[in-house]
């Protein structure tokens, strides 16, 4: 798949460094103000591509806010003011060229609370393609089933397509909202810490899910579940107050920390 | 201390609570007791116990006795308390009176079928009737004169003319203004509209009247250049600047109420904010927005000085850009005149009746079928 491209030519410049390795967004010295409070600080880091990198922190560390900013859903909140950049695939997201539907359309989101639309199973996963200009009826239909499996959703709701959304579990309705989010094929999945409101089975479901999108999608997922980021992500964040202290590969973060607050942090001593 | 219920464990709570029961029992009762009245009055029309005909056969009082009490009393058009009350006599010299106003109706009626006919008579009410002086068969309200003509359909015609013009403009007008205040505008503008379009709803009517009797008419025919300066569009258009607060308000509140979950599920995906109001937000919203324009129409229908003010001649057209009296109006101008008991004064109130059984059926549609919206919306069904 190719790397985003904001505007296309960008794709190429990428692959050229393009291993699996290679960094897709690049964060540089970012720094975020909700009016007066500074909610991010100079935040520098890059991550890569088709793995899953985990954001762990206490409440209030800043890594919703900063995963917001990968899709500019913060843009919605009044008073929110950027420093730094973000570049998805070499190209800043916050100039003033950047289409913000076509970056939300190349860089998906999948919520802390399930939202499925109150439309049929069918309609949630097509609306997004609909957006998009896919009238044709069996492009439609294709493109449902090809997601829906993927969302290993497929063989539970394939006999009720066209029944409302609201009458599935809590589990399938956030396994749907992903289906509906990679259904029009983004490259990045924002995921805000999406089993946190699931009993733990279908939390498991999730995370296996997350591991089978990764090969095909790079993931940056929010979660308070330590246990959670070390079984699925590659790489781990871990923020405080706003600050980013650590970051590398998960199995360090976990095992063999660098600073003293990442260590307290995942063994549990505070947060 | 024992385990204690009901009124002995908190008696305050306990009485605060049967008195909000009272309260709400009581506005029951007031709308039933409201329509019990005005059913009652409107009855005699309904058993056919009113009599309109002006020429009768006159009986001489000498010949009271031959009479049973029943005939003459339908003769002199009493109520039975009120022959009851009377002795012979009075009975007699009732009779004379009644024999003088006979005797007094103007020759031309005399043969004119149309005077010995009772026009309460359902078939008068409902169906065109072709009147002496006329060459076909018409609807005509014309209470007043020496045979009074009570056809309703104009009326009901006129009603309806104006409340779905007024509807028409005011629903999508006010539902687009909904949108764009809850969905689009940003927090400075949406605190500027909302609270000056609530505030159309302050204006009192016969404000909103004289306004379109005097300015908006003149404005309206030089846009559209129709004959009549008054009719039932301008008064549509009037009643929908009534509405409209009473719809926004509602409709506001529907849309604002939908999760922002939602919202931001579609922006996520890459919905333009119009797009996301339109497809995501308003459809969540369906029962509200119905319920809002339902509303709206139980407003419309009962709104009485608008329509008073800008047209009230009953005629019989479906054009808009005629006049048009509505039945609101027709009770409002009319009551004063009717006779207490007489024919015109019943047939207001079947009309007044037929508006309250009018609005209670559109309401209970209205909610059958928001019920339906939140059932459906809710994966119920």
């Amino acid at each position: 798949m190719a790397a985003i491209s904001i505007p296309r030519v960008a794709v190429d410049d990428n692959k050229a460094t393009g291993s699996s390795g290679a960094s897709l967004i690049e964060i540089e010295q970012l720094s975020l103000y909700y009016g007066a409070s500074k909610a991010l600080k100079n935040i520098s880091l890059n991550l890569g591509e088709k793995i899953v990198t985990a954001f762990i922190g206490p409440s209030g560390c800043g890594k919703s806010t900063l995963l917001r900013c990968f899709n500019r859903m913060n843009d919605l909140i009044d008073n929110v003011r950027i420093e730094g950049a973000i570049k998805i695939g070499g190209h800043d997201i916050y100039t003033k060229d950047v289409d913000v539907i076509e970056l939300r359309k190349r860089v998906g989101m999948v919520f802390q609370k399930s939202n499925p639309f109150p439309k049929s199973i069918y309609e949630n996963v097509a609306y997004g393609l609909r957006l998009h200009g896919v009238k044709n009826k069996s492009a439609l239909d294709e493109a449902v089933e090809k997601s829906l499996h993927q969302s290993a959703l497929w063989d539970e709701v394939k006999d009720r397509l066209h029944a409302s959304a609201l009458g599935l579990s809590g589990g399938q309705q956030q396994r749907l909202c992903i289906a509906r989010a990679i259904a029009i094929k983004p490259e990045i999945i924002l995921m805000d810490e999406p089993a946190s409101a699931l009993d733990p089975i279908a939390t498991t479901r999730i995370e296996e899910l997350i591991l089978n999108l990764k090969k095909d999608f790079t993931i940056v997922i929010v979660t308070h579940n330590m246990q959670q980021a070390a079984r699925i992500s590659d790489q781990t964040a871990f923020f405080y107050i706003g600050e980013l202290v650590e970051f590398g590969p998960t199995a360090k973060i976990f095992t063999n920390p660098a600073q003293k607050r990442t260590e307290d942090y995942v063994t549990g001593r505070f947060g | 201390m024992g385990i204690h219920r009901g009124h002995r464990a908190r008696p305050l709570e306990w009485l605060a609570e049967k008195f909000i029961f009272l309260v709400s029992l009581s506005t029951i009762l007031m709308v039933f007791l409201i329509f019990l009245f005005v059913a009652r009055e409107a009855l005699p029309i309904f058993f056919g116990e009113t009599d309109t005909a002006l020429v009768q056969t006159v009986i001489p009082p000498d010949e009271a006795d031959k009479l049973s009490p029943a005939q003459l009393q339908k003769y002199l058009e009493l109520t039975p308390e009120q022959f009851a009350s009377m002795d012979k006599d009075s009975l007699k010299a009732l009779m004379e009176v009644k024999q003088e106003a006979l005797d007094e109706i103007p020759e031309k009626f005399r043969n004119d079928p149309d005077a010995r006919a009772n026009t309460t008579d359902w078939h008068y009410l409902l169906l065109p009737h072709q009147w002496s002086d006329y060459d076909k068969p018409e609807y005509i309200w014309q209470p007043v004169g020496q045979i009074q003509k009570y056809n309703i359909v104009p009326l009901l015609v006129g009603t309806l003319k104006v409340t779905l013009i007024g509807l028409l403009f005011a629903v999508p007008l006010a539902v687009g203004a909904a949108i764009y205040v809850s969905q689009l505008a940003r927090p400075r503008v949406r605190e500027i509209v909302k609270p000056t379009i609530e505030l159309l709803s302050g204006i009192p009517s016969v404000v909103v009247g004289f306004f379109a009797l005097l300015i908006m008419a003149t404005v309206l025919q030089k846009l559209f250049g129709y004959q009549t300066r008054l009719n039932a569009f301008v008064a549509g258009i009037a009643l929908g600047f009534a509405v409209i607060p009473v719809i926004f308000s509602i409709a506001e509140d529907a849309l604002t109420s939908v999760p922002r979950a939602y919202t931001q599920a579609a922006l996520a995906l890459g919905a333009s904010r119009w797009q996301t109001a339109w497809q995501i937000v308003l459809p969540a919203a369906l029962p509200g927005v119905f319920a809002a324009a339902v509303l709206g129409f139980g407003r419309a229908i009962g709104e009485t000085m608008i329509v008073l003010m800008v047209c009230s001649a009953s005629v019989m057209s479906w054009n808009i850009f005629d006049s048009a009296r509505s039945i609101t109006t027709t009770i409002a101008a009319e009551m004063a005149e009717a006779v207490s008991g007489g024919p015109h004064y019943r047939i207001l109130f079947m009309l007044g009746a037929l508006l309250f059984a009018a609005t209670f059926v559109s309401n209970m549609i209205g909610g059958a079928v928001i019920e339906r919206f939140k059932l459906k919306l809710e994966g119920k069904r």
